[in-house]
């Protein structure tokens, strides 16, 4: 192609509103435009001025789909800023709530964004003739997270239990087996969907930085910041290392990690912690693991199917061991601080960071989601394919450039929350 | 002659899609059912084949807060026969119209951003734009009410 223009607006089976432009000229990608054009919802300025224990609620509506995540570090980030140490069980609790988000939100990802690209069809529906099996276990998996989450945090979207200082509800006794059941049946489904993702011959190499918390069990909610060049940083020391790229176009911001572009999500957690999964996990995709870590940006499908196992491995062992029981909620203590919390969402690290008054108001507030740190990444992918397959068609390059958008699993959503920024 | 399904479309605006998602979730539970009874015209999330040719219902989440989406909703309702106005954003505009409440200053820090973007000055619900014929309120949407209304909506279509 010598000369031409790529225009895609409103990209599909992806979560939100993302266009695509791309201009070339004399053989050449002159330029790549990535725009999130989700419309800005302002939470960071109306989350100030608001009592904090509603911060979790609050948040939560920045996203539908990973909803949990964002409870998840607003109560995180509201307990280290007030000192506040969670139970065992509340920290269990919280374990499971993202257990069942990750095996929701990574099956919907796998199953109908990412698996009608792998059968080149448009849609998972259109594989009800020749796969219907598949369509059963797309519903079926996300039936089986969806169940874990209610079980735990009392819905899937905008879950009620979860609050800073626990939990305003318990799991009931008896349906916990139904729930074990119901994981136990749907881990032949995982182990089948790593397979069709691990021969998937959808490849993209590009060298680049990879960022993830790191804990000695897989946790999605602890440890320090590692990345692939060796950096190893705490939680609280995030903002010395993340920079602001202001990208024009698009309604949310790009981040680079010590100035260079970098991915978050479950590539990024599979390349630094693969020896970290649960034991059965590592033991029954060994072979698949060997892949990791991996350049190959579409790697990111088979690491968020084993996670997804790694999930139910785990969620029925803690499910199995705890006796759960009635706690009260712990009460918040009365202090001018600032802090962060840092968990790992489905789609990478998220960040937090607030500063509340001793009256209990949040007086502000900052977040950074994955989606923002994977934009300038995602913009380098499509380039390099385009500049590599100069001889294909327009069509050809369309369809590869959509794909490689979804490979990362973007959520425009919680990218376009809106960050202040000060535009120069 | 094949059966006669309700077409349907579904769009997102300016919110956080929790309702899709709960539409997701519903269909671990209805897909046998639903993909019977009706035909995806325009479902962004599920195919990228969509058109908002012979709609009988349209369903819109979100609040309206540009000047494009301004005019893709009103495209939306020239096209469809029915307009059900899903979740709290499409239904009241909060929380994604919280913009409107804003103090004075801090509508001055964010008025470039609106600028800049095409946002509109205030953030709509549907009703303030178009004629919306049933309404599903929720955050996330009530799953009761919707089945209420689909079931309604199917009547009317002579499709159940």
């Amino acid at each position: 192609m010598h000369k031409s223009d790529i225009t895609i607006k409103n990209l599909s089976k992806i979560e939100g509103h993302a266009d695509l432009e791309v201009k070339i000229r004399d053989n050449q990608v002159k330029e790549v435009k990535f725009a999130i054009t989700e419309n800005k919802r302002f939470y960071t300025q109306a989350l100030r001025n608001r009592p904090v224990i509603g911060l979790p609620q609050h948040v939560s509506r920045i996203c539908g789909t990973c909803s949990i995540a964002h409870l998840m570090c607003a109560i995180t980030a509201a307990e280290h800023t007030l000192g506040m140490i969670p139970s065992k069980q509340t920290k269990i609790l919280r374990e499971l709530a993202m257990y069942g988000l990750m095996i929701r939100d990574h099956a919907l990802h796998l199953y109908i964004f990412s698996l009608p690209d792998e059968y080149q069809v448009d849609s998972i529906l259109e594989l009800n003739k020749s796969h219907h099996d598949l369509i059963h276990d797309c519903f079926d998996m996300k039936a089986a997270g969806n169940h874990l989450a209610i079980l735990v945090a009392g819905r899937s979207v905008h879950a009620p239990y979860p609050t800073i200082g626990g939990f305003t509800h318990f799991p009931e006794k008896e349906n916990i087996p139904k729930v074990i059941k119901e994981l136990k049946s749907v881990r032949p489904i995982a182990l089948k969907l790593i397979k069709i993702f691990a021969e998937s011959k959808a490849t993209l190499i590009r060298k680049t930085s990879f960022v993830a918390l790191s804990s000695e069990q897989f946790s999605f909610l602890e440890g320090p910041i590692k990345s692939s060049e060796g950096y190893e940083i705490k939680q609280e020391h995030y903002f010395q290392h993340l920079h602001k790229v202001v990208i024009p176009y698009s309604e949310a911001l790009g981040y680079e990690f010590e100035g260079k572009e970098y991915a978050v999500g479950a590539l990024a957690r599979l390349n630094l912690n693969k020896e970290h999964l649960n034991p059965k996990t590592q033991k029954d995709v060994a072979s698949y693991l060997q892949v990791f870590p991996s350049f190959n940006m579409y790697h990111n499908n088979l690491a968020q199917a084993i996670e997804i196992l790694h999930c139910i491995d785990h969620a029925i062992e803690l499910l199995q061991e705890t006796l759960f029981k009635e706690e009260p909620i712990q009460e918040l203590p009365e202090k001018d601080a600032e802090g962060v919390g840092v968990i790992e969402a489905p789609r990478g690290t998220l960040y937090y960071h607030v500063k509340i008054g001793k009256d209990g108001i949040v007086k502000k507030g900052n977040i950074i989601v994955p989606t923002q740190q994977n934009q300038i990444n995602i913009r380098d992918d499509i380039r390099l394919m385009i500049q590599e397959n100069m001889d294909k068609s327009k069509e050809w390059i369309s369809l590869e450039c959509e794909k490689i958008i979804r490979a990362y699993d973007p959520c425009m959503s919680c990218a376009s929350h809106f960050l202040k920024v000060k535009w120069t | 002659m094949p059966k006669k399904k309700l077409n349907i479309g579904w769009f997102s605006f300016t919110c956080c899609e929790d309702s899709t998602i709960m539409l997701t979730e519903m269909l671990n539970d209805h897909y046998e059912e639903w993909f019977k009874l009706l035909n995806f015209k325009h479902f962004r999330i599920l195919q990228s084949k969509n058109t908002l040719k012979d709609i009988d219902v349209a369903f819109v989440e979100g609040a309206i807060t540009s000047k494009r989406r301004v005019k893709e909703l009103k495209e939306i309702r020239k096209n469809c026969k029915k307009l059900v106005a899903i979740g709290s954003c499409a239904v009241t505009g909060m929380p994604s119209a919280q913009r409107n409440n804003f103090d004075k200053k801090t509508k001055e820090e964010i008025s470039f951003l609106l600028a800049r973007f095409g946002h509109t000055e205030k953030a709509y619900n549907l009703k303030e734009l178009v004629k919306v014929d049933y309404e599903v309120p929720g955050c996330p949407m009530d799953e009761k009410i919707f089945l209420s209304v689909l079931q309604q909506c199917l009547k009317e279509f002579n499709v159940a």
